[in-house]
């Protein structure tokens, strides 16, 4: 096991536990820089929502609530699959986590087409600003307000799921050529940690953009 | 020795202060530098590098001389922090009596309104001895109205109202400079506040006199069809606009809201951010229908109508 | 550190081994090597800054418009800003000493992560085109603060091209905190505790962490202003109910510690310099890492001080006041435990120490001068006018380019193997000195006056004022021609230099000037703390 790591030691550090060490530690930071990055989004959100609560509630009623559900429980059999890889490659395993991890890729992708459909029904629906908006009513500022918003933190997001289908895909296929061993899976972990990012901050849009102005 | 140029006269209530205050930092600002660097200079020269000086017991530490130096200066903030803080609220706060006069910045001109109706461009009228508040909002992009002479300086923003105030001490013809960058002409965005006796002021407003602020309000209140819901006869539930200045009202929401000038402008602007409980949002918006300036002639009528509500304070700032 | 051993090694030094064509450089995972790299790109834009500089200067020695139209104006000094900031400041030191001497100093053999490393050059590199291409292409004319609704809806520049290079050199600034941040953490060598860390390992650890926490804020601000004049995405428009305000609140969360992104690696290379050149500890050591941590921290609270007159609350003001305040006090520790490491010292006036001890001074006047900006009375007169340019360019250029320059000479040798002309150079760091004072005093008296910031054209009556600093920013000009005169000359003609030309303490001087690619032929094993010069 230990060969594995000492196989992939590289030159700046003296051994496995130090590179594992800074290999997380770069990640973690790296993860923070992101929660900052979504910050400003989630805070012009919160600002804009506190001024116009009304137009907001109105707005988030248009959202397809179906659609922002069904994606939010693919990406959390998502996240689960690239655990249970993880934990696969751990106890000395590789074909099961190979599929699983290209598993967890597939399930990203499938919540891009379903985000897809969604932007596709909102365009017919005349709800994309500077695009094509038709929302009118004494509310409709506040609604293309939220729409502004809707779409920049949609984008990023699935900007950052794409990134991460094409690092789950990779990472499948690295799985499978046998690269990782018990004693050697910090770039697994890392990825892992990668997609449980993205898929907590769905977990924050979902009830900001679909959820809002609907109990009751 | 103060600061006392030729250049730039003290002609506001609040410039001796501030440059009290300026004065009195540059004093000790400029005795702990002059104090920093004659120890550098001393300690330089008495312990270069073969000097005869005797450098036994080195200490690389101590924690007395560095709580000294971080409890001091730490004191010494305190004080200039409270200090700029009573000139602070002074600054923030115009006095009840003060006359308010409107101000639109557009790229690149200053377009002042008296509530008499009295237009000016580029210049200020303004009487001596008498505080003036001024209401302002921007046309386009972020400026700011500065007279170097009185010491102060208001960023005036689209889509809501800054204010400031103050009250001149000096008769003349005083800077005003744009002071935040709005495009090309940014530099030329200038003009002059003009300081007048008050008989002299009072005359000035008299011969420039036309429909009045709020006379000129009452007929756009018409053409815009703000009566076809809000005046008397309406058959439509709108509120009441009578004696509203200055009152608290209920909003939809379940908050409440002081009818300011802000919450004026906004309802006229975007009606639908803050309805008044019990009615039914279906006012429109008159975003880009009115101009800044007609907006605030509206306001001039809507405060001036029977029971005028209380005076005025600072805009509302409840978004941050 | 023993800093009498001298790591012997028989690998060739890091300028020849792994080759000397261009694709060696190019692919290089060397720190080194990246350093140099990036004090390439770091060099051109100082200069390409510099350029904007002078023809801001020399527009303003006359009172009218008569250089150039006045969107030229707002063009030069927009770019000028934009340069200066990210393409030079902040990058400088943590890109060029910073990466070339974090490992040495922790007894590491490279940066935790060096293919990181080379790619944030190329990302640095990439910025960089694209802010060339939007410079020949019109250039931009926003003021390097973009504020909207300016910026974003009526400006008819290229917002965007000048967003995207920032958004992108904000990444190279992002990775290249990670990086040092991970390579304090995990790779300081045995016995290398936190608390024998050179300060200036502390500076790049304190900086880093506000690299990586700011930089994230700025690159969202930008690509929603991005969005909004390409998209019609209208977060900021006042019209949709949007606040332009906000816009501020954001870029000046990021802006705010930015700065001190830009000044805390100038500590910590001025500590370095200051040691050195009293041959001393520096007083007061344990202070000095926690002001540096204290001013990270607290940096990140003050933003609001840049919008005391911007229709911010009055109570907010007060907050942002008084923190102001607060922030100096470490400023301030610091100042202090700087000048008793002079006492009782064995202090040589090299031209290291004179860039030292000139960052001590002109970092205190600019701090002072900050204590008159953190009170919200005086700040109404004074912001938007030239007492904050002056502010700002004595912290940055009379502290942070000295200090920079500084640490250039104090490694060159190391770096470069070869050494400079010390008359040469000392007459550079003196006349800089006084060009640099006579450039921006001048600037406090205008903007007292009411000079404000960003005219192409003013009244007359400040022309004097302006005489004199156009006059000043020609010396200042000459000051920086001449190193880059003469280190040139020294890469070629310069004599070799030996392992510590300096006698100074520090693990980079156990080893060979300039050293092998892997740095220690051993990995030290440290016993003592920084400084620990004998007499």
């Amino acid at each position: 096991m230990s060969d594995v790591a000492q196989a992939h030691l590289q030159e700046q550090f003296e051994e496995p536990t130090q590179q594992r060490e800074a290999s997380t530690l770069g990640m973690w930071q790296f993860l923070a820089t992101e929660v900052l990055f979504f910050g400003v989004l989630f805070a012009a959100y919160a600002v804009c929502r506190f001024r116009f609560p009304d137009g907001f509630a109105e707005a988030a009623r248009h959202t397809h609530v179906v659609y922002g559900t069904i994606e939010t429980a693919v990406l959390l059999v998502s996240s689960a699959g690239a655990a249970l890889a993880l934990r696969n490659v751990e106890l000395g395993g590789r074909r099961v986590a190979a599929l699983l991890l290209w598993g967890t890729a597939l399930l990203g992708a499938v919540f891009l087409a379903l985000h897809g459909v969604e932007y596709t029904k909102e365009f017919h629906e005349g709800l994309i600003p500077g695009l094509r908006f038709t929302h009118a009513g004494p509310q409709a500022h506040a609604v293309e307000l939220f729409y502004c918003l809707y779409f920049v933190i949609t984008g990023f997001h699935s900007l950052h799921v794409m990134i991460g289908v094409v690092l789950m895909s990779v990472m499948g296929w690295r799985t499978w050529r046998g690269r990782y061993a018990p004693g050697y899976v910090t770039p697994l972990e890392n990825s892992a940690l990668y997609w449980h990012f993205v898929d907590i901050v769905w977990i924050f849009v979902y009830p900001m953009i679909y959820l809002v102005g609907r109990a009751g | 020795m103060t600061l006392h140029l030729p250049l730039t006269p003290e002609a506001s209530n609040f410039a001796p202060h501030i440059d009290a205050l300026f004065n009195a930092m540059l004093w000790l600002c400029g005795l702990v530098a002059l104090a920093v660097f004659a120890v550098m200079i001393v300690f330089c020269v008495k312990y270069r590098r073969g000097s005869p000086a005797d450098r036994s017991e080195r200490r690389h530490s101590s924690l007395a001389v560095e709580l000294t130096w971080t409890i001091v200066p730490f004191l010494m903030f305190c004080a200039l922090f409270g200090w700029s803080l009573k000139l602070w609220s002074e600054l923030r706060r115009p006095p009840g009596d003060a006359a308010t006069v409107y101000v639109v910045a557009k790229q690149w001109m200053w377009k002042v309104q008296h509530a008499g109706g009295q237009r000016e461009i580029d210049r200020l009228h303004v009487p001596l001895g008498q505080p003036t508040r001024l209401l302002m909002t921007s046309q386009d992009v972020i400026h700011s109205f500065y007279v170097p002479a009185f010491r102060v300086k208001q960023d005036v923003l689209p889509g809501r109202y800054t204010q400031m105030w103050f009250t001149p001490t000096r008769l003349g013809r005083f800077d005003l400079l744009c002071a935040e960058f709005c495009g090309t002409d940014h530099a030329a965005m200038r003009g002059e506040v003009v300081v007048m006796r008050p008989e002299r002021y009072a005359q000035w407003l008299q011969s420039h006199a036309s429909t009045g602020l709020a006379q000129r309000g009452e007929a756009l209140f018409r053409r815009f069809g703000c009566s076809g819901c809000h005046g008397a006869g309406a058959t439509v539930h709108a509120p009441d606009l009578s004696g509203i200045y200055g009152t608290r009202v209920a909003l939809s929401d379940g908050s409440t809201a002081k009818v300011d000038d802000r919450y004026l402008h906004d309802s006229i602007m975007l009606p639908d951010s803050q309805v008044v409980a019990g009615y039914a949002p279906i006012m429109p918006s008159y975003e880009g229908r009115i101009g800044e300036e007609d907006v605030l002639a509206l306001l001039a009528y809507i405060k001036s109508s029977d029971q005028p509500g209380p005076h005025p304070t600072e805009p509302s700032h409840e978004r941050h | 550190m023993s800093g009498t051993d001298l790591n012997v090694s028989i690998e060739p030094s890091y300028l020849v081994s792994g080759g000397n064509t261009l694709w060696s450089w190019l692919s290089t995972h060397d720190h080194k090597r990246i350093a140099i790299l990036y004090a390439l790109g770091i060099t051109f834009f100082f200069f390409l800054g510099g350029a904007a500089a002078v023809m801001i200067r020399l527009e303003l020695a006359t009172p009218a418009g008569d250089l150039m139209t006045a969107e030229t104006y707002n063009k030069t000094f927009t770019f000028h800003g934009i340069v200066m900031v990210w393409f030079f400041l902040v990058p400088s030191i943590p890109t060029t000493l910073g990466n070339f001497l974090v490992p040495m100093m922790i007894g590491a053999r490279d940066m935790a992560f060096p293919r990181l490393n080379l790619f944030s050059w190329y990302l640095y590199m990439a910025a960089g085109v694209f802010t060339i291409a939007m410079l020949l292409l019109g250039g931009v004319d926003t003021g390097w603060t973009f504020y909207t609704p300016f910026s974003t809806m009526f400006s008819n520049t290229h917002v965007i091209l000048a967003a995207v290079g920032v958004f992108v050199v904000g990444f190279s600034s992002i990775l290249t905190g990670i990086n040092i941040l991970v390579t304090v953490h995990s790779l300081r060598a045995p016995g290398m505790h936190w608390f024998r860390l050179p300060l200036f390992v502390w500076a790049m650890y304190a900086t880093s962490v506000v690299m990586v926490l700011a930089t994230p804020v700025l690159a969202m601000t930008l690509a929603l202003i991005a969005l909004e004049r390409l998209a019609g995405i209208g977060i900021f428009d006042p019209a949709l109910g949007g606040d332009p305000l906000l816009f501020q609140h954001f870029f000046w969360f990021y802006s705010h510690p930015a700065v001190y992104i830009m000044v805390l690696p100038a500590m910590g290379v001025a500590s370095e310099l200051i040691s050195m050149g009293a041959r001393q500890k520096i007083f007061g050591y344990r202070f000095m890492t926690w002001s540096m941590l204290a001013i990270a921290v607290i940096g990140f609270m003050v933003w609001g001080h840049h919008m005391f007159v911007a229709g911010q609350s009055m109570y907010a003001s007060m907050v942002f006041s008084i923190l102001s305040f607060v922030v100096a006090v470490p400023s301030a520790i610091k100042v202090f435990n700087w000048v008793s490491t002079l006492y009782k010292g064995q202090i040589d006036f090299h031209a290291p120490m004179l860039y030292g001890l000139g960052f001590v001074g002109l970092f205190m006047l600019g701090g002072l001068t900050g204590l008159f900006l953190a009170a919200t009375a005086l700040d109404v007169n004074l912001t938007d006018t030239y007492f904050v340019v002056s502010h700002f360019h004595y912290i940055m250029v009379g502290g942070s380019v000295m200090a920079y320059l500084g640490g250039i000479h104090y490694w060159w040798p190391k770096i470069t193997g070869r050494l400079y002309s010390e008359r040469l150079a000392r007459f550079a760091a003196i006349l800089m000195f006084f060009g640099f004072n006579l450039t921006f005093f001048p600037q406090y008296l205008l903007g007292y006056l009411g000079m404000p910031r960003r005219y192409h054209e003013y009244l007359p009556k400040y022309q004097a004022l302006n005489v004199l600093s156009s006059a000043g920013a020609s010396i200042l000009a000459v000051s920086y021609l001449l190193p880059l005169a003469y280190l040139g000359w020294s890469l070629f003609y310069g004599r070799k230099a030996g392992p510590n030309p300096f006698r100074a303490t520090g693990l980079e001087w156990t080893t060979p000037s300039p050293p092998p690619t892997h740095n220690f032929a051993v990995t030290p094993v440290v016993t003592e703390g920084p400084y620990e010069y004998r007499s």
